[in-house]
């Protein structure tokens, strides 16, 4: 294969390939070029017989065939109940055949395999609650992303990600230097409406380090803002870090292991660094997945958990709430219907059904907080989950895949929603947009600050 | 034949059974790999044990799981299947009187005639059901392939001579010898097929468990796993 060819095997690994391959506006040089890649068997072939092992080669060996997954999955149910959406049909025709067949499978199959895993799956997991044989079809979508990445076969936008965080150590080209700017810039535009407001910067030993998703920093410096002037009304001792600050994870979806590695390594580094007693991570899902449930396992760490202790930002929330660090004016709290969305990246796969119960209790009047229905771990994925939001080649798929959540939230009768997930936010407005059924959403930190009582002293003198 | 049957054939196919279900639990657990399956068993057992006992046990009861409520024929008519598959082999008191026999050991109870007979009817009824199922469900029929219905075979073979033998359809030596093969054929079959779930079941179930116990919230207070 010539250097010159934008879709191939090779991970991006440099600024200058990164602009290249963004400059192919939609990647359709890069679709055509992948008309034509080869599949390398060997290398697809001894990779499985390396990393797939008993587990994986169980669930595909004792697998039914009773389709009892099929109804767990949002996205057979959306589509008409097409057959070839029930999960383990998606598996079994895509991983399954590879195995079947060693490996000897042609870029037509690989084409499949590549909208099967990144069109028809989401990676939410819940089909692994309804099968009786303990079957988690998303995990083996993951491990398929791998081999199909591994290959070349991965959407544009991904390959673009993944090579972000090689680059740049974050999902976008985002330097450190931007970040750390951006934070003093946004502690100038509002030091005069809470007095003594500031980003500590690597100040060692905090309780608190608080890492981000570097889209903040890009659009949406205002939830920068807002978690320092939450911080800091709680009388945190807080701090960001001025290196692996990035604490989401593109490659996590892409299937770029290695770049989950890198990534991962970075934020855990500043954590070494630094010493904070906690680490916080900024509202989003799969952000908490990629540095504390699944980050422990790419970077080596035996047992399964980060150097400090980490906790999603509606823990933090709770733990402010509950403990009186942040007290919510009775006037400005929330009377109107409204309903939350349960991210699956921490609620079906970390367990916080709870904890973000226990904050509508604090933040909505008695009475105006609706559950959809399913909810908590059996809710379903917003729609746009496991990379399927920004991928442009499936976008008419994705926003097919929208209308159950649309659905879910119509049901509830509710116009706000909370969604503290960057990914589900992002859902939920492409669905107002798309279907416009008039609602509004909104993470929690907007929703906080126009409620909770700001300390004397914090406000400013006239 | 008969003798070879009644004979060294029990003892062969009850030793493959045995011994290949074993190895197929210690392969099983040997392919583990924390790095790979990215869950530390090792490091929290406890959470891990917690997490593989609530993930088997809410699976063994009928209707215990959001999945079984919302599928209730399937559930009424996989549980007849597998209580019928279970029991009638291993508490049938023509069984035991074998194993008495042959090993000088067998249950303290047995099934009575009655309930035996019910069992095993409860066998050919819901496999038949699930035939139905796999031919009529969209959902299923695209999963299904022959080795499906050859599994089935192989499960359902033993329950239909064995009843042929019973009510003395036609010739009993016949079925009494088709049974004999039938179920020794189960049992040799059984660790290389898709049979070795009766073994891999609590296997795939302890480790989603422990995954889910360990690492996906489990430890969490308050967070276990509605399943």
């Amino acid at each position: 294969m010539s250097e010159e060819t934008l879709c191939n095997r090779r991970p991006i690994q440099t600024e200058e390939s990164l602009k290249k391959l963004l400059k192919d506006s939609g990647g359709s040089q890069y679709y055509k070029e992948m008309k034509s890649l080869n599949v390398d068997h060997e290398l697809l072939w001894s990779t499985i017989q390396k990393t797939c092992k008993s587990r994986i080669r169980t669930w595909l060996e004792i697998c039914a065939h009773c389709g009892m997954c099929a109804e767990s999955c949002f996205l057979y149910l959306i589509n008409d109940r097409d057959p070839t959406q029930v999960p383990a049909y998606k598996i079994q025709s895509t991983l399954g055949e590879i195995i079947k067949r060693k490996g000897r499978v042609d870029n037509e199959f690989m084409h499949m395999a590549m909208k099967t895993a990144w069109a028809k799956c989401t990676c939410c997991n819940r089909c692994g609650l309804y099968c009786p044989n303990g079957i988690d079809m998303g995990i083996m979508m993951g491990y398929l992303r791998g081999l199909l990445y591994a290959q070349g076969f991965v959407p544009w936008e991904l390959k673009i990600g993944a090579g972000m965080h090689r680059v740049y150590h974050a999902q976008m080209d985002v330097t450190n230097e931007d970040f750390v700017e951006t934070c003093e810039w946004m502690a100038e535009e509002y030091e005069e409406d809470y007095v003594g407001l500031n980003f500590p910067v690597d100040k060692e030993n905090a309780d608190i380090l608080y890492t981000i998703n570097a889209r903040e920093v890009k659009h949406y410096p205002e939830d920068l803002a807002e978690a320092a002037i939450l911080f800091h009304i709680a009388g945190e001792d807080w701090t960001i870090t001025s290196k692996g600050w990035e604490q989401t994870s593109l490659a996590m979806f892409a299937g770029d292991w290695e770049a989950c590695k890198i990534q991962v390594e970075s934020v855990y580094d500043a954590m070494e660094r630094l010493k904070p007693k906690r680490m916080i991570g900024t509202e989003c899902g799969h952000a908490h997945r990629a540095t504390v449930i699944e980050g422990p396992y790419w970077a080596g760490r035996e047992n399964g958990l980060p150097p400090v202790k980490c906790m999603h930002y509606v823990e933090w929330v709770a733990e402010a709430l509950r403990e009186g660090k942040l007290v919510i004016d009775p006037e400005k709290r929330i009377k109107e219907p409204v309903t939350l969305q349960d991210s699956c990246n921490y609620v079906r796969n970390h367990g916080l059904k709870k904890i973000t119960r226990e904050i509508m209790s604090y933040m909505v009047e008695p009475g105006y907080f609706i559950d959809m229905s399913p909810n908590e771990e059996h809710n379903y994925c917003c729609g746009g989950g496991g990379g399927f939001n920004g991928i442009g080649l499936y976008r008419k798929e994705r926003n097919q895949a929208l209308i159950t959540k649309r659905d879910q939230i119509l049901n509830t009768g509710a116009k706000l929603v909370i969604a503290p997930c960057h990914n589900c936010w992002d859902a939920i407005r492409d669905l107002e947009e798309e279907y416009k059924i008039g609602i509004r959403w909104s993470f929690l930190k907007p929703l906080l600050i126009k409620m909770v009582k700001v300390p004397e002293h914090m406000k400013p003198k006239d | 034949m008969q003798d070879i049957l009644t004979g060294p054939m029990i003892w062969l196919s009850l030793s493959v059974f045995v011994f290949g279900m074993l190895a197929r639990i210690i392969l099983y657990i040997r392919g583990l790999d924390w790095k790979l399956d990215r869950v530390a068993y090792r490091a929290h057992p406890k959470a891990g044990m917690k997490g593989a006992a609530r993930s088997i046990i809410y699976w063994l009861l009928p209707f215990a799981t959001k999945s079984w409520r919302k599928q209730p024929v399937m559930t009424v008519v996989f549980f007849i299947f597998h209580l019928g598959a279970i029991l009638v082999p291993l508490f049938l008191l023509a069984h035991n009187m074998i194993l008495k026999e042959m090993f000088y050991l067998s249950f303290p109870i047995t099934l009575n005639m009655c309930l035996a007979d019910i069992l095993s009817w409860g066998v050919i009824v819901s496999s038949i059901v699930l035939i139905l199922r796999r031919v009529s469900l969209p959902e299923v029929r695209i999963l299904t392939t022959t080795y499906d219905y050859f599994i089935l075979f192989l499960a359902v073979a033993p329950f239909v001579t064995g009843l042929s033998a019973r009510y003395q359809i036609g010739e009993y030596q016949f079925w009494y010898t088709m049974h004999l093969l039938s179920g020794e054929l189960f049992l040799m079959l059984a660790p290389f097929t898709k049979l070795s779930h009766i073994a891999l079941f609590f296997m795939s179930r302890s480790q989603l468990g422990m995954d889910f116990g360990i690492k996906r919230g489990g430890m969490k207070k308050g967070a276990s796993m509605a399943w």
